[in-house]
């Protein structure tokens, strides 16, 4: 049987990757907003920490909330119409498969349907990523697959 | 690229105010020697003498849950009351203790142990008639070899019934600063 990977300490996990993670949201946002948005994405990891029932793709799911505050942040500063998602110019996280087939989805879906069918997390756990309800996770993914689907059909 | 020293302290500080920390830790430095202090919700629930945090992360984890961070605002409240006792400011101290995962009789020997007053010693005989388990002498060592929160839980006023101090985790000179400092050693 395979042995589910241990979830680290959290300072371990944090010291492993804090850079990558302040490298992602100065890319997308100006020094002071990054800074915040550092702080935020790392509470939001806290937040969600305990509930983890493995140790497995760490690094995408951190860059996944980073990416999500990043782009709350820009939506809480631009206008709307400006939305669009960033490009992915830092370098593919672990969850390749299904970024090609997803890159067309509006944010919270994209991390909503990677989160479930990507890494396998609870609804429970996604809310607490991406900053909202449970029902309100549940609803992003179960949209953003119907989306894909239309696509491929 | 580098996070600054201020964003990481802002985001420790912010995780232990929100609550977010099963346990916070610091080195703290004092007299003996340089300790990892580390604290639940719940109350200091371990002291170090080894003050390398890597290789404890596991066994607070264990203690207390995976959201372990270095965090000084954590273990503020005892490493001012171990600043006080270092200074011979503090005889006893105030913090709660967090004991949780302890075996009954481990925690009762402590709970015991913590009653054993400042500049005093007992024996780990005398230790074991107090908890009603009088033939448990070397029982009793076993919890004060294994304590996680010495100096605050004082298993360097354990000696010998010869009165020899016998042992301590942090080393024999350890032990004997400690009842140095107390005035518990005869000149």
């Amino acid at each position: 049987m395979m042995q589910a990977v241990a979830i680290p300490p959290f300072e371990r996990f944090y010291e492993e990757h804090r850079s990558e993670v302040l490298r992602l949201l100065r890319r997308r946002l100006d020094a002071e907003r990054a800074e915040d948005a550092y702080q935020e994405t790392f509470l939001r990891a806290l937040q969600a920490y305990r509930r983890l029932e493995h140790g497995e793709h760490l690094r995408a799911w951190i860059l996944t909330i980073a990416r999500n505050v990043a782009v709350d942040t820009l939506r809480r500063t631009r206008p709307q119409s400006d939305l669009a998602e960033p490009s992915a110019d830092d370098g593919r996280p672990a969850y390749e498969e299904l970024a090609p087939l997803t890159d067309g989805l509006p944010p919270k879906e994209r991390a909503a349907v990677v989160l479930r069918y990507g890494y396998d997390l609870s609804y429970e756990q996604i809310a607490s990523a991406l900053g909202s309800s449970e029902d309100a996770a549940r609803q992003a993914a179960s949209t953003g697959v119907r989306r894909l689907r239309r696509r491929i059909s | 690229m580098t996070v600054s020293t201020d964003l990481d302290q802002r985001f420790r500080d912010a995780a232990a105010t929100l609550g977010l920390v099963d346990v916070g830790f610091d080195v703290v430095d004092s007299p003996i020697g340089a300790l990892l202090v580390a604290a639940s919700d719940r109350g200091l629930a371990s002291i170090s003498f080894d003050a390398e945090p890597e290789r404890h992360l596991e066994r607070l984890a264990r203690i207390a849950g995976p959201r372990v961070l270095r965090s000084p605002r954590s273990v503020e409240p005892a490493r001012r009351e171990l600043d006080e006792y270092f200074a011979g400011r503090r005889r006893a101290f105030d913090v709660a203790v967090d004991l949780r995962a302890l075996p009954p009789f481990t925690v009762e020997v402590l709970r015991e142990l913590a009653r054993v007053p400042y500049g005093e010693t007992t024996t780990y005989g005398e230790l074991a008639v107090r908890v009603g388990r009088p033939t448990a002498a070397r029982a009793v060592g076993t919890v004060m070899n294994r304590n996680r929160i010495p100096i605050v839980l004082p298993c360097h006023r354990v000696v010998g019934s010869t009165g020899n101090l016998v042992g301590y985790a942090g080393g024999l000179d350890t032990k004997r600063a400690l009842l140095e400092l107390e005035g518990a050693l005869g000149q």
